[in-house]
């Protein structure tokens, strides 16, 4: 028990944002099993518009990336930039605000998005009323955050913070140019950019939203959450530097190869083809950073199921991020786009990665913000474990169905014609849906487990008192 | 080495100062994005219509949107089909079909001429998707009739057995409510959409009696249907 972080730092916030980031894991995790089995089972849509495929799918996405993958860097790097910068939140009022805005932005989603009201830009779909509250609390969070670090009591800005404070940026950037948008009314508005143009916003936007919001925060969780729970320090110093930067200048321009062969002009496409190739280097100098830093240490893993989580997310880091370049090349990106292999492929990033290293983190948090064990260590083996197979199920069926469509959609009989018709090829997807729902169940069910064990562990800490203890032990000492 | 040591130094400032490291990020961070995006703005061979200016409908004063004739040329939608591709918005269309054809031979015999950037200029915002879980839209208009894009709409398995995609009972029964489309028009016009006065005015009654469906398929029907593509001539470099 550490009452003395307890009552210096804003723990209070970082333990709400952590309890709702495995919340909205689990939420987030359903609707995509859901949507799942939509596609392997079309009945499931039961002939409500409410539930159907198109209307769901845009609430999984925003639901996983925005409510999880939010709610999981909000808590992380708020706890984080209190340690490393020895200094409490530099306002607490802010810090509540965040927390309460975020929160009613993605109820607003989770009420939105079903009845229709989008804006039909892909990974952006929210009305600008949200877009505005969106901007407001993110500017907030980022505000916090800086002035936290202006007021540090260590001389240096320790790396996890770069990382972080590149996210919050770059998504400002983001966030502002991509929603531009011109209100109709309050539920409908009609984006500025039209076409190709906002093709390419689009896909700037879309890509860095991986590049910075899921790459660039998570590595902010990794750089921090890694060599505390190993008990090391960061491998190398000059490799977390060149990493970093790589990434941020680099990583801004991939979005184009979203548009390989589109009506997007040519030498854009190429590119950001170019850059992606060039992106392996830096992502493996990170992974290889994050790695190497259990070096001297690896028996750890024998024992300890958070670090287990941490280094199985850095592989599929690592994974993706060579997957990436690779079908960003014209020649690979002719069969792999449109096809489940981009679906494969993101979810590898998404389950793998993200996922696992913010799972990680949270079991990390848990500990040190409720001063006690967690409820149940052999839950979270469970959780390691139907994680990883459910993630390992999902891609290898997406693999196998994405190659497959592109294979099949190119396919000519000795005659020279089309060897297959289009409803063929979604015949032939039946199997690799059903087995990509499967492996997505396999993977909530670990979220459940895993939500179920951080509740017990939150009684656990209000039954034993650890939490209150920790709030006043130094007044009574 | 000397370099080296330089850069360092450089970095640690940065690591001292949140002012600094904040401003080097912030600009390291916009190159990408303005090289990639503002050319597309200023390049004129991005639109394949400064070359080919047949590609675009030259409206005479006082015509409307419906003396427009297939093939002559890229025109804004009409009340309908804007209502029907708001619906395809809202139902969320753009997560399964994509509206790009690529310049492939399969993509060609599948679905026809591969797509040109003007062909999308008046599409805000654009809907090229990222997924083919059903086909292709981008010439879909006039493949099939409009009593079959009901049928499909309505029960998709009836007339394609293996397909995936929901039904659509609820369109037929919903009438579109045209109170604000003359907004919608106006608010297209605001992002550069030439709408007239009169399109405006005349926007919300041609809407009168006409269903969810109804507009749907008029979108549906329109897809790749407004300019003619020269078979011969090369659009893209």
């Amino acid at each position: 028990m550490d009452a003395a972080a307890e009552q210096k730092y804003n723990f209070d916030v970082v333990r709400w944002f952590t309890v709702m980031a495995v919340v909205y894991l689990v939420v987030g995790a359903l609707v995509g099993v859901y949507i799942a089995a939509e596609l392997a089972w079309p009945v499931l849509n039961f002939d409500s518009p409410y539930i159907t495929f198109g209307r769901l799918r845009p609430l999984h996405t925003n639901a996983v990336i925005f409510a999880f993958g939010g709610c999981a860097l909000m808590a992380t790097s708020y706890y984080s930039v209190q340690r490393t910068c020895g200094v409490r939140l530099w306002s607490d009022k802010l810090a509540w605000f965040v927390f309460i805005g975020w929160n009613l932005i993605i109820v607003s989603a989770v009420v939105t998005l079903p009845l229709g009201i989008t804006s039909g830009k892909e990974y952006a779909e929210l009305e600008w009323p949200i877009d505005l509250a969106i901007a407001v609390v993110w500017l907030a969070y980022s505000f916090n955050f800086i002035m936290t670090l202006a007021t540090r009591k260590s001389s240096h800005i320790y790396v996890s913070n770069w990382f972080f404070l590149g996210m919050m940026v770059m998504i400002t950037y983001l966030h502002v140019v991509n929603s531009l948008a011109i209100p109709v009314d309050l539920f409908r508005s009609y984006s500025v950019f039209s076409g190709v143009q906002d093709a390419m916003v689009q896909w700037w936007w879309g890509h860095n939203a991986v590049g910075f919001y899921l790459t660039a925060g998570f590595l902010g969780i990794m750089y921090y959450f890694v060599p505390k729970q190993a008990g090391r320090p960061v491998y190398s110093y000059r490799l977390s530097v060149i990493h970093f930067w790589a990434l941020m200048f680099g990583y801004v321009w991939l979005g184009a190869h979203h548009l390989q062969y589109t009506a997007l002009p040519d030498w854009t496409g190429s590119l950001g083809a170019a850059v992606s190739l060039a992106m392996i280097i830096p992502s493996w100098g990170g992974a290889v950073n994050g790695m190497m830093t259990l070096s001297g240490a690896w028996d750890k893993l024998r024992t300890d199921y958070v670090l287990r989580f941490m280094i199985m997310s850095l592989a599929f880091y690592a994974m993706s991020t060579f997957e990436g370049p690779v079908m960003s090349l014209k020649t690979v990106n002719a069969l792999s786009h449109y096809t489940d292999w981009t679906v494969g492929h993101v979810h590898s990033g998404a389950l793998g990665w993200v996922a696992m290293v913010a799972i990680g983190a949270i079991y990390h948090l848990m500990v040190r913000t409720f001063h006690t064990e967690m409820w149940s260590t052999k839950l979270i083996n469970a959780h390691f474990w139907t994680a990883t197979i459910g993630a390992v199920i999902y891609v290898v069926a997406m693999w196998v169905s994405g190659i497959m469509q592109g294979l099949m959609w190119r396919a000519y009989d000795e005659y020279g014609t089309l060897a297959y018709t289009f409803a063929e090829s979604v015949e032939a997807m039946h199997p690799y849906y059903a087995m990509r729902a499967i492996g997505g169940a396999i993977f909530l069910l670990g979220a459940v487990m895993m939500l179920i064990n951080i509740l017990m562990t939150v009684a656990k800490a209000s039954s034993e008192g650890s939490l209150q203890q920790a709030r006043t032990a130094a007044a009574t000492a | 080495m000397a370099n080296d040591n330089k850069s360092v130094s450089f970095q640690e400032k940065m690591e001292k100062n949140i002012w600094l490291l904040l401003i080097i990020l912030a600009i390291s961070l916009s190159v990408g994005g303005l090289v990639e995006i503002v050319p597309l703005f200023t390049m004129k061979n991005t639109m394949e219509h400064n070359a080919a200016p047949e590609l675009l409908w030259q409206r005479q004063p006082g015509q409307t949107l419906h003396d427009h004739k297939p093939g002559d040329g890229m025109r804004p939608y009409t009340s309908l089909e804007l209502a029907g591709r708001d619906i395809y918005l809202k139902e969320g269309c753009y997560t399964c079909h994509s509206q790009m054809v690529r310049p492939f031979r399969d993509e060609k015999e599948r679905y026809g001429h591969y797509s040109l950037a003007s062909e999308s200029m008046y599409d805000h915002p654009f809907q090229w998707g990222s997924k083919r879980t059903g086909p292709d839209f981008a010439r879909l208009g006039g493949k099939y009739s409009d009593d079959w894009h009901r049928k499909h709409l309505r029960a998709p398995r009836s007339v394609v057995p293996e397909s995936v995609m929901p039904n659509y009972p609820w369109l037929k029964d919903n009438m579109i409510e045209g109170k604000d489309m003359a907004s919608r028009f106006k608010a297209m016009r605001l992002v550069g959409v030439p709408y007239t006065d009169e399109d405006i005015a005349t926007a919300n009654a041609e809407l009168a009696g006409k269903t969810e469906e109804d507009a749907m398929v008029a979108y549906l029907q329109v897809l790749g249907t407004m300019a003619t593509l020269d078979e011969n001539k090369v659009y893209r470099q």
